[in-house]
Order: structure tokens, then sequence, then C-alpha cells
């Protein structure tokens, strides 16, 4: 208990003080969630909401594939980009292993499908409403894509940040391709993994309340979005 | 008949151009897993008459009028538009739901979007919206989110993005059913407004006194079935079906 106390204490001091390493590990975090859940939500977005449009045959076993997908065991997408982008892999040639890039690829593979199933939902959903007006329109399928994505922007908003919430906060996928390199591919998550085991607890407590702190920032925006939302749009 | 009519500097459809009138609908009918929503209506929709399709609840008014407009296909029969490609007759159309859908953007991105998908350039996109909002009294609202204007100005709203598109037909389901008399008056003032710019109307009612105040002739449909297509007068004073009787006199149809 007294040890805990301790560490807490030397956490806080930590945070406050803004110690370099702890800022390095923060800011690779965050620039390396930042872009793989950019890159999935410009792939999820469109992919999300052409399932929910779009009639063909084999439609609902592609949903059930996406929402069966936002469950992903992280260390298997790990062990699948591994694979990818090992020496012997099909990208093998591009060196990318045990680099951030390759934590990139894995977050970005992890949060696609959770992104495009939230959105298929919520554009499902907006496109009932708004399907016979669109069709008097003469709105072909591909710009209804568009239209929906922005009608529903503040939902799909939401969307995108429960995508960066698990990939700020996973564990398995970079730890296997980024390798958890010091002062290369050390993040958050693995680095409060590698800090615990060590015993080294302040340092794991500090980063671990720093990650509390963005998710629950998360919700709060995806709250506030949803509120600004409600008031100016209607 | 209507002449065409210069309406407030825009000009009224011309008779050069090809008019997709009349339309002919000929042994239409309607299922859903062998039930019959909608079973053997054949009618024709002159040029230059306001039709009101009227008939008690189910009896398949919105069906119909949707069947008309191509967004459902018919199980049964044809609807026949006299000219043009399928393509070019939608264009000619328009329609305005019971409930106005409209985009979380203002109202004039409203109008304008409806333009930009028929592939107006943007100069004739501004004009024309500038001019649809001022003929319909909305331009003070341009601004405002369409979302958050009163059901009223949403329904007028709706009116005029259908009459930007400057469609030969227009197609109303029930447009003033949730509305206070003090606006569907409005609505009513300008449904006759688009007709007098050279729009056929075709619409759904169930309001007797609308039918009176709107209507050249009347559609009555019964359970699925067109009971009588019969000038106003006729349907309201001496209608030959006793079914139209019953219903016009408030009487409730078994």
């Amino acid at each position: 208990m007294n040890e805990l106390s301790q560490s807490f204490v030397v956490a806080v001091d930590l945070i406050s003080t803004l110690d370099p390493d702890l800022v390095e590990i923060v800011s690779l975090s965050l620039q390396i969630s930042l872009l793989a859940v950019t890159l999935a939500a410009l792939i999820a977005l469109p992919l999300g909401a052409a399932v929910a449009i779009y009639r063909f045959p084999g439609r609902s076993a592609v949903v059930v594939v996406l929402n069966a997908m936002m469950g992903l065991p992280p260390v298997v997408v790990g062990l699948l980009v591994y694979l990818l982008l090992s020496r012997a892999g099909p990208l093998g040639e591009y060196g990318l292993l045990f680099t951030p890039t390759a934590m990139v690829i894995a977050q970005c593979v992890l949060v696609t499908p959770i992104i495009a199933a939230l959105t298929r939902q919520t554009v499902e959903d907006l496109y009932e409403e708004y399907r016979e007006q669109l069709a008097s329109l003469g709105v072909p399928p591909w710009r209804a894509i568009f239209t929906l994505l922005r009608d529903g922007r503040y939902s799909l908003l939401t969307a995108v940040l429960a995508g960066f919430g698990r990939a700020s906060a996973e564990v398995g996928a970079v730890i296997i391709v980024g390798g958890n390199i010091n002062h290369l591919t050390r993040v958050m998550t693995t680095t409060i993994a590698l800090e615990t085991s060590k015993g080294n607890l302040a340092l794991a407590l500090g980063l671990g309340l720093v990650l509390l702190s963005i998710v629950i920032l998360i919700n709060g925006l995806s709250v506030l979005a949803q509120t600004i939302a409600a008031r100016v749009e209607g | 008949m209507l002449d065409p009519k210069v309406s407030n500097g825009q000009p009224a459809r011309t008779a050069r151009e090809p008019d997709i009138l009349p339309l002919e609908v000929d042994g239409l009918g309607y299922a859903i897993r062998g039930q019959w929503f909608l079973k053997d209506v054949g009618f024709t929709l002159e040029a230059g008459r306001r039709t009101c399709i009227v008939g008690p609840n189910g009896a398949g008014k919105s069906l119909l009028l949707r069947l008309c407009h191509g967004l459902l296909q018919p199980s049964a029969g044809t609807i026949h538009w006299a000219t043009g490609s399928s393509r070019w007759q939608r264009r000619q159309q328009a329609m305005v739901f019971q409930n106005p859908v409209h985009l979380r953007r203002s109202a004039r991105a409203n109008v304008e979007f409806a333009l930009s998908v028929q592939g107006l350039d943007r100069r004739a996109i501004r004009e024309r919206t500038a001019w649809v909002l001022e003929a319909t009294g909305l331009d003070h609202l341009a601004g405002r989110p369409a979302r958050v204007l009163s059901g009223g100005e949403q329904q007028r709203l709706a009116l005029a993005r259908a009459w930007a598109l400057r469609p030969r037909v227009l197609f109303l389901d029930e447009p003033v059913v949730h509305l206070d008399p003090a606006a569907t008056r409005m609505v009513e003032e300008l449904i006759l407004k688009i007709d007098d710019s050279g729009t056929r109307i075709v619409m759904v009612s169930h309001d007797l006194g609308q039918v009176r105040r709107l209507a050249d002739e009347v559609v009555f449909l019964h359970d699925g079935r067109l009971i009588e297509h019969s000038p106003v007068t006729q349907f309201l004073g001496d209608s030959r079906t006793a079914q139209a009787r019953a219903f016009v006199k408030g009487e409730l149809l078994g």
C-alpha cells in the first residue's frame, strides 16, 4: 500500500514536471494512434457507408464479418502484420518491422473494422430516413454515401473517437510489430507493461494516468460534439 | 385548362418542350408476399388540371403516388409517360413527402443540393435558388439550418426545393397533415402558385375541404382499388358510386 502511494506521488511528479522520457513516450503514442486512426477513418467511413447503402449478394455476410472484426484480438492482428512485414514476408523488403510505421499499420488494421462497423450502423439508420427523398431527387448511390457521411458527421465523430480510444489503449499488436524499442517504438501501453514487470511502478503509473485522462477526454469530446450538434443542427 | 404563365420573372415551361403528360396508368397492382395493396388501377392524367387522390386510410393513396413517381416498382400493370427516356422522365417529376427530409445544412444549401444533383452549373444554381426562396417567402430563413425551422417552414422549404427543379409534375403526399390552419393556408397558396407556373399537381389528401379548394379532379381509391375518377364538382356533389357518396358524407367505409 505504501509502495503504491509512493509510486503515485512520483507519478504525479513525473507528469507535472513534464519528464522528458514520459513526454517522448506520450507524444510518440499520440502520433502513431492519430495517424493510424486518420488512415483507418479514410478507409472505413466510405466503406461502412457503402455497405449501408448498396444492396449486393452476400451483404449480410459482410455485415456479420464486419461486426465480428470489431472484436479482433490485437495479438492476432500483431502476428499477422508481423508475418507480412518480417524479412521473409511479402512486404519484408521495405524493412518496416520494429518501426513506428509498422505500429501505425497494426493499429490501422485493428481500428478500421471498428469504425467501419459503427459507420455502417449509423449511416444505415440515417439512410432509412433519407432513402425516399434522395431517390426522389435522383441522387446516385455514390453521392448518397458522401451526403449521408456529411449529415451523420457528429455521430460518426463518435465512431472515430471510439477507434482512437481502442488504438491508443491497445498493447498486444504494437508490442509484437514495434518491439518496444527504447526511444524508437516505445509507446504508453508497451512501456506500462514493461515497467510494471520491471517493478518501476512510478513511470508505469504516470503513463497510466495520462492514458486514462486521454480516454476520459475523448469521451468528453464525443459527448460535447453530440450536444452541440443537437443544439445547432436540429 | 391552364395556360403556362410567367410567374415571378421565371418563364414557365414552354409548349415547344416535349411533354411527359399525359400519364397513363393501366392495370396497376402492387403486392407484397401475395397480398395486394393496390389492384387493377387504371386512369389517365391529362395536362392542365390539379388532381387529388383521396380515400380512407389504407386505401393505397401514398402507394399509388410512389409507384407513379417511380420510387416503387409495380407488381402488375404499367405506368406510361407520354415521351422521353426514363431518366428524362424522372427529371420532369418531383415529390414532396408528408414528413419532409432536409439535410443538416442551411435552407439555402438544401435547395442548392437538389439542383446540383441535376447537374446545373454553379451560377444557374445560385440564381434559381435565390428566385425560389424569394417566390416562396423563405429568403429571410435561407441561412438557418433547415432542421430547426418550424413544421410549416420545413414543408414550404420542401415545396421550394421541389419547385426549384421546375418539374412538369409535382407529387404531394398529404403535405399539410401535420400543420396548423395558418401554415396549411400558406402551403396551399404555394401549391396554387406552383400550379400556376405550369407544374401539374398530383396530391394525396383525405381532407375534403382541401380537395374542394385545390382539386380540379379526384381519383378516389378504396381498399386498393380505383372506385372513381371524376371532376371535383361531380365527386363532391353527385358521385357515381355509393362508396364515394358515403365517403363524401363522412360515413365510415366497411
